[in-house]
């Protein structure tokens, strides 16, 4: 099960970031999780949104260069060890992390994490095989 | 006290000039129209025959050439010697079709040394002074040029090229270099890395520098006069009349004499082509009176400059050039490199990249530096940041092919490139050269 994160390239300048998150706050758009990546010259903005194909959409129309990515959203037990039960997984699977990014929940001793990997289905096998959650992306989108 | 290489010519009075100008002009006007039938061409096409030249009077009569008269006739078009009387080609640093090959006989190779040694000569140099040529050698004039002038003087030549800086030093150092030939731009380097290595203007003789091939500013003279304690002197030329000492300065530092006795000067309405009296600012052009191979008539170089014939107090009658204030096309001059905006387009098209970008030029320690900023479509576009600073490298890489040069790539969001009304701002200069 796959979550589509939207991606923003942003210049690193004053100023563009909060034309984007301006943007998605117009639209309505509620956002759940996200992450930053930022050179000296660029950031890649990276979000995890209730409406993620009409925030790209509204961020297009605004001239913005966006794409959507499919990711993977895992639930795990919020205490020490829990990432790295995960990280090692997808290492004993031979998977690469391109990035991943996490967020706590509102409900106790859960957090999410997700995942940027080079191979989406191997991962999701792999995940499966030592029981970690998956969740759906309704249950990302909505929580 | 001023030293000349060729006091007669070099002070020679205006009619005595003229005259030899008008001599030579119209033996060399009927050696072009016999040789080169490309010219022949322009010339018929004009209405103008060899018989309608009998003075430097008559030179506006003549067709231009300019740079794509020279890519047409490329490589053999202008040649006006048969290839075995040719002893010697040299070319422009340019690397996609806007190369120009020129060819040189014995004579021509002669002529254009001696123009060289009487810039030595200018600048203080005698058989008694040790000249290393950091110039580029082979292809490139820079290097050939001044080597050759520099044994016309009877100087200890150092032919180093350009290059691994520290060993420059221990040379100028071990060998005691007195006269430094190159780019301003590595002179400055050089006199940086001296001192960065720890030594002063003590430890070194140099008293003079002959610096050429791209612009730079009086503020960039002193500053190189002063890091390596020297007298800067300029010096300007281009592949197609020659090479490096088409001009040269003396003692006064307020421009450069040209040698009349082998290249007439005009200055033109870039626009109109109609010829300018003297102090106008205009683009200028070129006729080569004495070159026997590639001998180019009225050839627009493009430079935007200022002639002057008032008295000059090294005694030199020769007329003097300013600095070239501009360009009448855009090209740019970095690092001694001839750069066309149109080249770097070319790159991002092939590389699926739409023309949207601008060029920034500046120069930081002395050192020209090229920006690169492109919009990047959305296809080109990656969530992961690895992703995007490859396609740079890729970028730097492309241009680094076709330029030679080492740009900074940006790629930037769409639409943030500065739109202009009409005509795309592509180039920003801010190394402030012509003010």
């Amino acid at each position: 099960m796959l979550i589509k994160q939207i991606s923003v390239f942003v210049e690193n300048k004053p100023g563009r970031l909060s034309k984007v998150t301006k943007l998605l706050a117009e639209n309505n758009i509620d956002i759940r999780a996200l992450s930053v990546a930022d050179t000296k010259d660029f950031g890649i903005l990276r979000l995890i949104v209730n409406k993620p194909d009409q925030a790209c959409d509204a961020l297009k129309q605004a001239g913005c260069t966006v794409s959507i990515t499919n990711v993977i959203a895992i639930g795990i037990n919020d205490t020490p060890g829990g990432l790295s039960d995960v990280v090692e997984c997808l290492y004993s699977a031979n998977i690469s992390v391109e990035y991943m990014y996490a967020f706590i929940s509102k409900s106790e001793n859960q957090a999410y994490v997700i995942l940027r990997v080079d191979n989406n289905d191997r991962a999701l096998e792999a995940l499966a095989e030592n029981n970690f959650t998956i969740l759906r992306s309704d249950e990302v989108y909505d929580m | 006290m001023e030293r000349y290489w060729n006091k007669e010519i070099e002070c020679m009075s205006r009619e005595d000039m003229k005259k030899l100008q008008d001599e030579r002009l119209v033996a060399q006007v009927k050696h072009v129209y016999a040789n080169v039938p490309y010219y022949k061409k322009l010339m018929d096409e004009k209405g103008v025959t060899p018989d309608d030249i009998r003075s430097t009077d008559d030179l506006y009569k003549l067709p231009f050439l300019t740079k794509a008269d020279l890519r047409e006739a490329y490589p053999y078009g202008l040649l006006a010697k048969p290839l075995s009387d040719c002893v010697r080609i040299q070319s422009t640093s340019g690397t996609t079709g806007k190369r120009v090959v020129a060819f040189y006989t014995q004579h021509d190779i002669d002529l254009w040394e001696d123009c060289c040694a009487r810039a030595i000569t200018a600048a203080g140099g005698t058989k008694d002074d040790v000249c290393q040529v950091c110039y580029g050698y082979g292809l490139f004039t820079g290097g050939p040029g001044l080597n050759g002038g520099s044994h016309k003087v009877g100087c200890l030549t150092l032919p180093m090229s350009s290059g691994n800086t520290e060993r420059q030093i221990q040379f100028m150092i071990d060998l005691q270099s007195t006269i430094l030939c190159c780019t301003p731009s590595y002179a400055a380097y050089i006199g940086e890395t001296l001192h960065d290595m720890g030594y002063t203007t003590d430890d070194i003789k140099l008293k003079a520098g002959i610096f050429g091939a791209e612009p730079w500013t009086e503020e960039m003279r002193r500053e190189i006069e002063k890091s390596l304690g020297i007298k800067a002197y300029d010096i300007y030329g281009l592949t197609e009349t020659s090479g490096p000492g088409v001009s040269f300065e003396c003692s006064e530092q307020t421009g450069m004499h040209i040698n009349e006795d082998h290249f007439i000067a005009e200055i033109i309405d870039p626009e109109t082509g109609e010829v300018l009296p003297e102090g106008s600012k205009g683009e200028l052009v070129f006729t080569s009176i004495t070159k026997e191979a590639f001998p180019l008539l009225r050839y627009r170089t493009r430079d935007i400059c200022v002639l002057t014939r008032e008295k000059c107090s090294c005694g030199r009658t020769l007329v003097k050039m300013s600095k070239p204030l501009g360009r009448s096309d855009d090209m740019l001059i970095i690092r001694g490199v001839n750069v066309f905006p149109s080249q770097i387009e070319t790159v991002l098209i092939e590389q699926g990249y739409a023309p949207n970008y601008q060029i920034e030029v500046d120069r930081v320690n002395n050192t020209d530096t090229l920006d690169v900023y492109v919009e990047m479509p959305d296809e080109q576009f990656s969530d992961i940041v690895k992703d995007i600073q490859q396609k740079e490298k890729d970028l730097v890489y492309a241009i680094k092919t076709i330029l030679g040069i080492n740009p900074k790539v940006h790629l930037v969001p769409p639409k943030t490139i500065a739109r202009s009304e009409g005509k795309a701002v592509r180039v920003i200069d801010k190394r402030k050269l012509h003010d």
